[in-house]
């Protein structure tokens, strides 16, 4: 099924989020990636969330999001027009046979050891999600302790925001 | 000047308009009814017997007047209890406002006795819900939730108010009454596209839900449909938003819909569907529903566009001020050949009619319909009596058929029908049957001692007909918890025990002779009427089915 990722503009109050996720579980959206943060007004939270489905099941998913009197702007961003990132921490078994192949590997991926211990040691990445993805199956010939990922943050390229007047 | 919160809670609600408000106290809301007492000139309070009779009393309110109906309940089951009505109103897009009492905020988040979390509960089922947690927001919450229940698409909002805060001092000054959001008319490109499919068209069809109603476009409906020669039909929610008497009305369309109107939609090159939703009562199979038509499909919730079917042209916005650039673009035609097939179809419906004499369904409404003024709210309950009421029902005037469509609400009428008698200061009538009325009859007790002038015709059957129609049907006469008649309820003597008026009607004189002492009665009357328990509401679409499968008698 086609992926597709939007970013929300949402006031910056508790509770919003449970507001935004509650539609997406009653209207049976499904979240691949979710990534909340504050922004740089402290008046607005953005979610950056990615779903997959069909034109339809978008156009329906975009709609359903600006009746909320929470969100106060929607936008799509596709690939080309926009820069998304995920941050990927993997600890690894400090396996003295296996170290030096995991590193290399890391290495070319642009990874960097931010933990280094006798028995594991945990590699950052930062990337699309598609090199995260690809790393980590490089990954699974040695031994993965734990994997954690940040999901996809995204911003449009060029002078663009996505904020713009409220819609209620 | 500086109020208590369940002062500023009271004030803001009149400067709002409010001049009625349905509830029941307790211990989270007691500093609210203080202050109800205080300012009871000003507000009236209706003691309802339970707070889903208040939630539903709100509702027939808000239906029959347009204006926002407001309920009140205490913290815990209080507001629980509302969570039925809430969810009536949500789904029927009827403007509510709800505000529920809860413990301290010294106190929220530990369990206190009567604690619920009832912005949690309600997040699916309103439109916008509020916990004020300080004073200083609380006058200005309750002016956005007036301002968000009736701008676009109505429905319900919940303000939840900690006591502490009901009992906090804050400065208040009076505001005008907020007004909806303004509505703007859809895209003029739209509107032109959406012409030009209609100026295509050799059997078009107008086809309206209760946005109609809402936005107060029966008008530009009816002028249309001079214009482009074309029926009308609607949804159950539609029902009242044109007088059922219209020539070119051919009433309710779907599951129990009227036989011309379900075949002409049928058959229609293009439906302009107006304030509607295409629910799964309307559509049947999806797959199967209006394959040979194009979709102009208008709404102020663009969320509606596309959702179950996939229009032609979907156009956001109010549906009257899109209507209203709509008219100018289209050519005046005649579509004689429609109009035949049309008039054949209403004569397929004659040929299917219920003629027989006797306690029939549509006797016993078309006996109703003869007291009815042109300004009668009548509210139902849910099953078959309400299908019957949908169909037979003559009435005049918009805003007059209250009834749950979405949600299918049984136990919705009696709250709901003296709502809308207090709303419209119109007696109004409640048709109901022996089992949604057993579900909220306690209210008769809130009638009584508020002399509400209401006729309640019961519809006794002694089953719960719709859901024994379906097992006559499908389910092999199993007629699995659906005899209520060994109860032995005696409803005249229940009636009578609250203090209302009654009497049994086992025939259309007797029947007739009830009426005529209903109608004349200050209060509430109780009409038992007997029902045989085999009658079915006709015709039918079974559930997913299409127009092909549609049962017109019992036995084809």
């Amino acid at each position: 099924m086609k992926k597709f990722t939007v970013a929300i503009l949402v006031n910056n109050q508790f509770g919003v989020l449970n507001r935004v996720t509650s539609m997406f579980r009653r209207r049976q959206f499904n979240i691949t990636s979710l990534t909340v943060s504050e922004t740089e007004s402290e008046e607005f939270s953005r979610i950056t969330v990615q779903s997959e489905g069909d034109e339809v099941k978008k156009e329906q998913l975009i709609n359903q999001l600006y009746k909320l009197p929470d969100v106060c702007s929607v936008a799509e961003l596709d690939d080309v027009d926009t820069v998304g990132r995920e941050l990927l921490l993997i600890k690894m078994r400090n396996d003295p046979a296996a170290r030096n192949d995991i590193r290399s590997a890391a290495t070319a991926y642009e990874g960097k050891v931010v933990d280094y211990t006798k028995d594991s040691f945990i590699i950052q990445m930062v990337g699309d999600s598609r090199k995260i993805d690809n790393f980590i199956d490089l990954m699974r010939d040695f031994e993965i302790l734990e994997i954690c990922r940040t999901g996809l943050v995204t911003l449009q390229r060029g002078a663009t925001t996505i904020r713009r007047v409220t819609n209620l | 000047m500086k109020l208590s919160g369940s002062d500023i809670i009271v004030r803001t609600l009149i400067e709002q308009g409010t001049d009625v408000v349905f509830g029941y106290p307790g211990g989270q809301v007691i500093n609210i009814y203080d202050s109800l007492y205080k300012y009871q000139g000003e507000l009236k309070h209706v003691l309802t017997a339970h707070e889903q009779g208040a939630s539903h009393a709100a509702d027939g309110y808000a239906r029959a007047t347009g204006k926002v109906g407001v309920c009140i309940a205490t913290s815990g089951p209080g507001a629980t209890n509302l969570v039925t009505g809430i969810a009536t109103a949500y789904i029927d897009s009827v403007p509510l406002v709800a505000i529920t009492g809860n413990v301290p905020t010294t106190i929220i988040g530990t369990d206190g006795f009567q604690e619920i979390d009832i912005t949690g509960v309600t997040l699916p089922i309103t439109k916008h819900n509020y916990f004020v947690g300080s004073i200083d927001k609380l006058a200005d919450t309750i002016r956005e939730a007036f301002r968000l229940a009736k701008s676009g698409r109505p429905g319900p909002v919940l303000i939840d108010v900690p006591k502490d805060v009901q009992i906090a001092q804050w400065e208040y000054e009076p505001q005008e009454a907020v007004a909806a959001e303004e509505s703007f008319p859809a895209k003029d490109i739209r509107i032109h596209q959406a012409a030009d499919c209609i100026n295509a068209a050799q059997r078009p069809f107008l086809y309206f839900g209760g946005g109609l109603i809402t936005s107060d476009a029966q008008d530009e409906l009816l002028q249309i449909a001079e214009r482009i020669d074309a029926p009308i039909g609607c949804s159950m929610m539609g029902i009242s938003g044109v007088p059922t008497d219209y020539p070119r009305f051919l009433g309710m369309q779907g599951m129990h819909g009227h036989y011309a109107c379900s075949t002409a939609m049928h058959h229609a090159d293009c439906i302009i569907a107006l304030g509607c939703r295409f629910n799964d009562r309307v559509t049947g199979d999806r797959a199967k529903f209006a394959v040979g038509a194009k979709i102009v499909h208008i709404d102020i919730d663009g969320a509606e566009l596309g959702k179950t079917v996939t229009p032609a042209h979907g156009l956001r916005g109010d549906v009257k001020k899109t209507l209203q650039k709509l008219l100018p673009l289209l050519k005046e035609v005649k579509h004689p050949q429609w109009q035949e097939t049309i008039d054949r179809f209403l004569e397929e419906e004659q040929q299917g009619m219920d003629n027989r004499e006797g306690m029939t369904p549509r006797n016993v409404i078309g006996l109703l319909n003869q007291h009815l003024n042109e300004n009668t709210p009548v509210a139902t309950d849910v099953g078959q009596h309400q299908m019957w009421a949908a169909q037979y029902l003559n009435l005049k005037n918009t805003r007059r058929f209250i009834s749950s469509g979405g949600l299918g609400t049984m136990g919705f009428g009696m709250g709901a029908a003296m709502g809308a008698a207090l709303g419209t200061k119109e007696r109004s009538v409640l048709v109901t049957g022996d089992g949604s009325f057993g579900m909220n009859l306690n209210e008769l007790a809130t009638a009584v001692v508020n002399q509400v002038p209401l006729v309640i015709l019961l519809l006794n059957n002694g089953v719960l007909g719709m859901v024994r129609q379906w097992q006559t049907l499908f389910f092999d006469k199993h007629y699995s918890n659906t005899t209520l008649s060994d109860r032995q309820t005696d409803f005249v003597k229940l009636a009578e025990a609250f203090g209302a008026q009654a009497s049994r009607a086992l025939t259309l004189e007797e029947l007739e002779a009830a009426l005529t002492k209903a109608f004349a009665c200050d209060g509430p009357y109780l009409i038992d009427c007997a029902i045989d328990k085999d009658e079915f509401v006709l015709p039918m679409l079974p559930p997913g089915g299409s127009m092909d499968d549609i049962i017109v008698r019992i036995g084809d």
